[in-house]
This record gives C-alpha cells, sequence and structure tokens, in this order.
C-alpha cells in the first residue's frame, strides 16, 4: 500500500504542476507565438522530451534536492506550515522532490499533444468568436479551449501514464521508505521506484514474486490510462480537420 | 461600458503573457539542463575518463571505457531485434494491411510505447534472466529491443504513407510485382523518414536505465561475448550519483554529459532532416 500511495501522491502532485504550465505553454505557442517562433520552440520542447529520465534524476538528487532542503521546504513551512501537507522535517528528498522532477518531466508531452489539438480546432472557430467582438483571449479560453477539450485531457491521461511508470528520477529522489504520511517533505517510495530498488537483490521466491506483481499493478493502471487516453486522441483528431 | 472593455483587454495581455511565461519556462529546462552538465560533467571529461576502466572505490580516476563498450554493445544487439520486427510490421501497416486489422495493431504499438519500462525490465527478467540464472548483455538487449518496436513501426508506417501513390502505380503499371514494388520503389522513397524514425527510436532506448538494473545489472570490467553481465552509461550514472563519494559524482556529471550529449545529436540530427514533420511520441 505505501508503494501505491507513493505513486498516486507524487503523480498527483507532478500533473498540479504540469498541467497550468503545459496548458498554458501550449496555448501560447499554437495561438499567440509566430510560426517561426512557435516551431523553434517547439523543437527545443521536443528535444527536453528526449532527455534520458536518468539525467532528470541527476540534476534532481544534486540540484533540487539541496535547494528543497535549504530554501524551498523551510519557506513552504513558513508561508503553509499550518497545512499537514507542509509539515515535519525538511530532508530534501520526498514526495515534494519526487512530484517536482515528474512535473518537469512530463511538461514537454502535454505541450506537444496539447499543441496539437489546439491547432487541429478550424481557424473558422476562431474568425467567428472575434467576429462576434470578443477579444483574443476570450475566444481562446471560451471557443478553442473547449473544443480541443478532450484532446488536451488526452494529453492529460497520457502524461498521467507515464508520471505513474516512471522509474529513474523518482527513485533517485523520493527517498525509499515505505510509509504513508500526510506530509510531502516526507520520503516515500513509488511502485516503479521500490522495483527499481530492490530486485537486483531480491533474493527468494517469494521476495521475487511480490515484486513482479507489483510489476504488473503499474502495468495495468497504465494500460488502462494509455487506452483511454489514445481512444481520446483519435475521436478529437477525426473531428478537426487537422492531421 | 468602458470600464469592462479595458478590463476585457487587461485580462486578455495578462492570460497571454502568463502563457508565454509557462512556453519560456518550459525551454529555459533544457539550456539549464544543459548548461549545468556542461558546467560540472566537462572538468571531469577526459581521455582517461573515455578509454580507461573504473578504478576501485576510493581510488580517484579512473573511466568508464567498458560502460560506453556495454552501452554500444546493448543497442546494436537490440536493434537486431526490434528494428527488422518494427520495420517490417511497418511496411505491412503502410501497403497491405486491412482497415480493421491496422487499426488494432496501431493501437497495441501505441499501448505498447506507454508500458513504463521497468515492466519491460521485468518481462526480460522472467523471460531470459530466470532461466539463465545470471544477468546477461542478452536480457537487456531484449528488453530494449521490445521497446524500440512500436516506435520503429509507427515511423516506418507514416513514411510510407508520404511516397506518393502515383509512383506505386507507376512501377505496378510496369509490370513489377506488389513486392517488387514495394522493395524497389516505395521504401527507397521513404528511405530518408524510416532511417530518421529509427535513429531516433535507437536515441530513446540509449537513455533508458529502468530495464538494465536488473537484466544487464552492471560490471566494473569489460564483459566478454553477449552471455555476462555488462555495465552501460545511463546504470553508471544511476549508481554513481546514488554513491557516496565525491569522486564518483564528478564521474557521473561526466558520465550524464557524455549521454545527453549522444541523445541530443543523434536527435537535432534526425530532426533537422525531417523538419517540417514532427515526430513526437
Amino acid at each position: 500500500m505505501p508503494f501505491v500511495y507513493g505513486t498516486l501522491v507524487t503523480s498527483a502532485l507532478a500533473l498540479l504542476i504540469a498541467v497550468p504550465t503545459g496548458v498554458g505553454a501550449a496555448i501560447f505557442l499554437s495561438e499567440l507565438a509566430p510560426p517561426r517562433i512557435s516551431n523553434a520552440m517547439t523543437f527545443v520542447i521536443e528535444l527536453l522530451a528526449a532527455v534520458p529520465s536518468v539525467i532528470y534524476g541527476l540534476l534532481g538528487i544534486f540540484i533540487m534536492v539541496p535547494f528543497l532542503r535549504q530554501y524551498g521546504e523551510p519557506f513552504l513551512k513558513r508561508t503553509l506550515g499550518f497545512l499537514p501537507l507542509f509539515q515535519g522535517p525538511a530532508y530534501g528528498v520526498g514526495m515534494l522532490a519526487g512530484g517536482l522532477v515528474l512535473a518537469v518531466m512530463v511538461v514537454p508531452f502535454i505541450i506537444s499533444v496539447s499543441r496539437d489539438v489546439l491547432m487541429a480546432v478550424p481557424v473558422e472557430q476562431r474568425e467567428a468568436a472575434l467576429a462576434l467582438g470578443a477579444t483574443k483571449w476570450e475566444s481562446t479560453w471560451q471557443v478553442v479551449v473547449p473544443y480541443a477539450r478532450i484532446g488536451i485531457m488526452a494529453s492529460i491521461f497520457l502524461s498521467l501514464a507515464r508520471a505513474l511508470g516512471e522509474t529513474m528520477a523518482v527513485t533517485m529522489v523520493v527517498g525509499g521508505t515505505p510509509a504513508i504520511s500526510a506530509s510531502l517533505f516526507a520520503p516515500g517510495y513509488s511502485i516503479a521506484a521500490v522495483i527499481a530498488d530492490q530486485f537486483a537483490e531480491a533474493t527468494g521466491d517469494l521476495y521475487i514474486q511480490t515484486l513482479i506483481e507489483l510489476g504488473l499493478v503499474l502495468f495495468a493502471l497504465t494500460i488502462v490510462i494509455n487506452g483511454l487516453a489514445r481512444v481520446f486522441i483519435i475521436s478529437t483528431t477525426k473531428k478537426g480537420s487537422g492531421h | 461600458m468602458r470600464w469592462r472593455n479595458i478590463w476585457r483587454k487587461l485580462v486578455n495581455y495578462v492570460m497571454f503573457s502568463l502563457t508565454g511565461v509557462c512556453a519560456l519556462i518550459t525551454v529555459g529546462v533544457l539550456f539549464f539542463i544543459l548548461g549545468y552538465l556542461i558546467w560540472h560533467g566537462g572538468s571531469s571529461l577526459s581521455w582517461t575518463f573515455l578509454t580507461h576502466l573504473p578504478t576501485p572505490v576510493g581510488e580517484t580516476g579512473g573511466g568508464m571505457a567498458n560502460a560506453i563498450v556495454g552501452s554500444a554493445k546493448l543497442l546494436l544487439l537490440a536493434s537486431v531485434f526490434g528494428i527488422p520486427i518494427g520495420f517490417l510490421g511497418g511496411v505491412y501497416l503502410a501497403e497491405f494491411g486491412g482497415q480493421a486489422f491496422s487499426s488494432v495493431v496501431r493501437y497495441t504499438a501505441d499501448l505498447l510505447n506507454g508500458v513504463p519500462s521497468i515492466v519491460m525490465g521485468i518481462f526480460a527478467f522472467t523471460i531470459v534472466v530466470l532461466p539463465m540464472k545470471h544477468f546477461s548483455t542478452l536480457a537487456g538487449s531484449l528488453a530494449l529491443g521490445v521497446m524500440m518496436i512500436p516506435i520503429a513501426v509507427r515511423s516506418t508506417e507514416e513514411a510510407l504513407r508520404t511516397v506518393p501513390m502515383m509512383l506505386r502505380e507507376g512501377a505496378l503499371a510496369l509490370g513489377a510485382s506488389k513486392w517488387k514494388t514495394i522493395a524497389t520503389v516505395a521504401v527507397p522513397a521513404a528511405r530518408k523518414g524510416i532511417i530518421t524514425g529509427i535513429v531516433l527510436d535507437i536515441a530513446r532506448v540509449a537513455g533508458e536505465t529502468a530495464p538494465l538494473l536488473f537484466t544487464a545489472f552492471s560490471n566494473r570490467f569489460w564483459s566478454p561475448g553477449w552471455n555476462q553481465p555488462t555495465a552501460s552509461l545511463p546504470v553508471m550514472v544511476y549508481t554513481y550519483a546514488i554513491s557516496p563519494y565525491d569522486d564518483w559524482h564528478r564521474q557521473a556529471w561526466a558520465a550524464g554529459l557524455v549521454l545527453l550529449t549522444l541523445v541530443l545529436v543523434a536527435n537535432v540530427i534526425a530532426r533537422v532532416t525531417i523538419s517540417g514533420r514532427t515526430a513526437h511520441l
């Protein structure tokens, strides 16, 4: 159970940070930025998606964790310390660090899928809204985004599946303690992290079988989420004019 | 009414600036990663690092030549497993497959692509490591090879679909069989796209760590043949980064820099050659 809890908390935290950032950036790239800048930025974002996860873990463990321990967590404790989420000693490693690394990792996926579905919204939709006197933002927020809603949902699902299954970066910063704790500062574990950590040294059939079963849980979870996301994507791209 | 319009304009500017900030932050992350790795890893990167074996714990110096060669061997064997299946599968989807069956294959390939890499590791562990009773290059390559299949299928299919129907019809009209048409006309015409897809595919699995942890495992020495545990760059970065030694941390940065450079260079070259076509997911 602590593993499932850890997986869910880190992924939820990651989405909480990554979704607004990712969708915001996708809106900027598809609606506002001139094509040349938009393409250049998309190129960089796709490179970002190609960075191996162990590199994110490396930066996480040597830059983010010390930063959180020294500044981030004490600051959160001072300002929001009345919430149970932000109490307890600041180790640096923990659920918060895991969630943050995941957020950085999934943002490129949200951006690249959301941008594609936003681009697939027919221009007439925007023109109609603008012709009715809407400002550019109103047309984007009230017409274009709702039109692309399902595709954006799909991008969120895809990145959720990635976040759940992401192993290395989380293993390196999450702390490795099988405990359920209300505080985000507390070290935890995720399903993928426990497998990575303990599989190679697991001895005895029962131990190995347990870890393999955890893998099965993870597998089933991501298959279901991915399956839904793909169905969403297929239905939007058929509706839109793109692709 | 006037105030309301000013308010609406204000919201317009503020919200769009916010989206711009989001985009800038995301793009900034890449340059931050790159800059930091060069700054930290560049100083430990040397000729010795690339050509020597790791030294015993406590001694400074040494390198990870065995990890570099190990990674290359893993990728080579993984390509032997993954690329032919993926390539031929893609040819089938683009040239032969019927509507219903193709969409099932496509959907399954996408699902396979979304399977967490650690699960692939478990898969290879159960079918190779357990029966053989030891870790090996072979097991690691199998895990990576399976991961390569879905991308190879999709990129080959996409590349073949961009070849105009008229080229195929021309060949068929000259009396070529369907197989001849595909092998001598369609595939060569789509060559660039197919190769690019495969390069991106290799670059992606090159950075995978999780499936190697308990298939290829690690090794502090050269790994002869295909049947021994082997070191690889991503696993070295991982084990060195979580170790308690300062010198190992420095080497982790350097190895990370080598890995990131290889992956990014492959990506940039591949993406520039297909500029205009985005190969995401």
